[in-house]
């Protein structure tokens, strides 16, 4: 019996391993009818998955966690039983505060995340107005990702610099007009920033937090519980992301996901993003195989530990309230023992470590976020009250 | 707090009448937000009086703008992408009031189905109270459903009107080839329609297609 499911996307290279597994029969080799649905937002995307409009979907890694525990939306539970892809997103800086960076730094900077932020700290203090930076939404890893880049040099994301959300197609208009100094986005946005001469890379995740999670699976619980529907779902998203991640395999992918349905843009760039090639500004490329990966070293294998960063992450800026009932909430969210009775239990790669070496133990979260010299505290809304 | 001291009155009792809620209304598709706004501002549904403001989506600009209207209830078209803007902007928001998503409200999710059916999605300041913003929600809906009728009936317009002058066009062309008048050219038209039991439109496309496909044939 073929089961129909119905997972939403938003149209990004990560979204990759969905459509493999749409268009090249992985899901109907497992009995699975996989129909996708284009989100214009991801704040549209959690809205159909929370009403049932959806059955799964592609999803950021923090939303799962902020809607189980219900911070800035009301509460709805989710569970992740597989990891979409790994890395892919970078930071680019407008071209004239790029240079605004050499110029301070009396060098050329290389694409080096502690050189790169110790400049654009320097920028930081000698200017007035403050820099405006985009990133796609509160439960993003790209606001994290960017604002622990900032703060390793001392700038403090919510007094320093003011952080905006812009769909990522919106993203290099924005920098183009000069409504915003820079971002911290998935492909392929960066490379087109670049190519068009509007700004320079100036870290990438590959180098903030290698092998960070990036796109999840969020699935309802009604769906996770359906051992006879999710399973054949997760080995055929598990075939994909084996198919996917092949770098021969590179441009017939690109060309699937530059069709209007999906992307809609030329697949060349797409290609390069998939190859780990991305152009930093310049002149100077990016050649790295992990820039962004699908599958190898346990990828899609979801784990407490990372769902407990990003935790850590939204404790550190303020975005929830501390406390050991949503930790716990937190810890429940990714779920690497569906993963394992699914598909399997391979060896688990050891945790990714930041950039800056300050190692991350989910046993001492609380003391870690303590730990950060720049932190946002949590200021709990006032109700109105009388309405 | 600063919220609940403005509804006291000078001798510190609560006023009875509940303040104006400020509605802001987010379309890119200005017709639709007009018509929604009139609404608003007629509907007795909705209660007090409700500022209704209208912005259309230009996501650099955005954040000042509603920041200075301060709205209670923001209304958005649910495709529109500045949403995420929206979600970050309350997220960092240090202001007293902080609206959030209302949808995955399970408690009204027959109001919440209609919403996402007709397109509208809405943000509410924290703490509201409950059946002000259904009433708005309400209208809102019923609105986006107004203006999706006003759409279909207007691109039925168009198509009736694009048939009458094909089949103008058509008859025009029987007249000339036949010798017929313009009665008997429609008659004919009709009848050949009725026979193939096609529309009398589709048959006069297909005939001043032809026509001109052979006046270019002619002409080389």
């Amino acid at each position: 019996m073929t089961r129909r499911i119905v997972a939403g996307f938003v149209p990004l290279v990560d979204a990759a391993v969905l459509v493999a597994a749409a268009e090249l029969g992985f899901a109907r080799e497992h009995g699975i009818e996989l129909v996708l649905r284009k989100e214009p937002s991801w704040a549209s995307l959690r809205d159909h998955l929370n009403l049932g409009y959806l059955d799964c979907a592609h999803a950021l890694a923090p939303m799962p966690i902020a809607s189980t525990i219900g911070v800035g939306q009301v509460r709805a539970e989710c569970v992740v039983p597989f990891v979409l892809g790994r890395g892919g997103n970078a930071i680019t800086l407008s071209t004239p505060l790029f240079e605004a960076m050499c110029d301070l730094a009396g060098a050329s900077l290389p694409a080096e995340p502690r050189a790169t932020a110790a400049a654009l700290a320097r920028v930081v203090r000698k200017r007035r107005e403050p820099l405006t930076l985009g990133m796609v939404f509160p439960f993003s890893t790209h606001n994290f990702d960017l604002r622990y880049w900032l703060a390793s040099a001392g700038i403090h994301p919510d007094q320093d610099v003011r952080i905006v959300a812009i769909p990522p197609p919106l993203m290099v208009e924005s920098l183009a007009a000069g409504h915003v100094d820079g971002f911290c986005v998935g492909e392929p946005w960066n490379s087109l920033a670049v190519v068009r001469n509007l700004g320079h890379v100036v870290a990438t995740k590959s180098q903030l937090l290698p092998r960070g999670v990036e796109k999840v699976l969020a699935v309802p619980p009604g769906l996770a519980r359906d051992a006879d529907t999710l399973g054949p779902l997760l080995r055929a998203l598990e075939a994909a992301a084996a198919w996917a991640d092949e770098r021969a395999n590179a441009a017939e992918l690109a060309r699937l996901l530059s069709a209007p349905d999906y992307l809609g843009m030329p697949a060349s760039s797409l290609k390069d993003t998939l190859l780990g090639r991305l152009p930093l500004g310049g002149g100077e490329w990016l050649d790295d195989p992990d820039f962004l990966f699908f599958h190898g070293h346990a990828a899609n294998v979801p784990q407490t530990g990372e769902a407990l960063w990003l935790y850590a992450q939204m404790l550190r800026w303020g975005q929830l309230p501390p406390g050991d009932a949503s930790r716990e909430i937190a810890a429940r969210v990714f779920r690497p023992d569906l993963y394992a009775l699914h598909v399997g239990a391979p060896a688990l790669a050891p945790p990714a470590q930041p950039f800056d070496g300050e190692r991350f133990d989910p046993a001492h979260l609380d003391a870690y976020v303590a730990r950060t010299r720049i932190h946002t505290p949590f200021v709990a809304a006032t109700h109105i009250g009388n309405g | 707090m600063l919220l609940a001291s403005r509804e006291r009155s000078l001798d510190g009792s609560l006023c009875v009448t509940p303040k104006p809620l400020r509605v802001l209304i987010i379309d890119e598709n200005a017709v639709r937000a007009a018509i929604l706004e009139q609404g608003l501002r007629d509907s007795p549904a909705a209660g007090p009086p409700l500022l209704v403001h209208r912005i259309g989506h230009e996501a650099a600009d955005l954040l000042p703008r509603i920041a200075a209207i301060d709205p209670d209830v923001i209304l958005i078209d649910l495709e529109n992408p500045s949403r995420d803007t929206l979600e970050q902007m309350f997220q960092v928001s240090r202001l007293a009031k902080r609206p959030i998503a209302m949808f995955v409200d399970q408690s009204d999710s027959e109001t919440v189905q209609a919403a996402v059916d007709a397109g509208v999605s809405a943000y509410v300041v924290d703490g509201l109270r409950r059946e002000r913003v259904k009433a708005i929600l309400d209208l809102s809906i019923s609105r986006f459903r107004a203006f999706d009728r006003l759409q279909r009936e207007l691109s039925e317009a168009r198509s009736a009107l694009e048939d009458r002058k094909l089949i103008e066009q058509a008859k025009a062309i029987v007249m000339k080839q036949k010798g017929l008048d313009e009665q008997a050219a429609y008659a004919l038209l009709r009848r050949t329609a009725m026979n193939q039991n096609r529309r009398i439109a589709d048959l006069a496309r297909a005939l001043v297609a032809a026509a001109a496909l052979l006046d270019a044939g002619d002409s080389q």
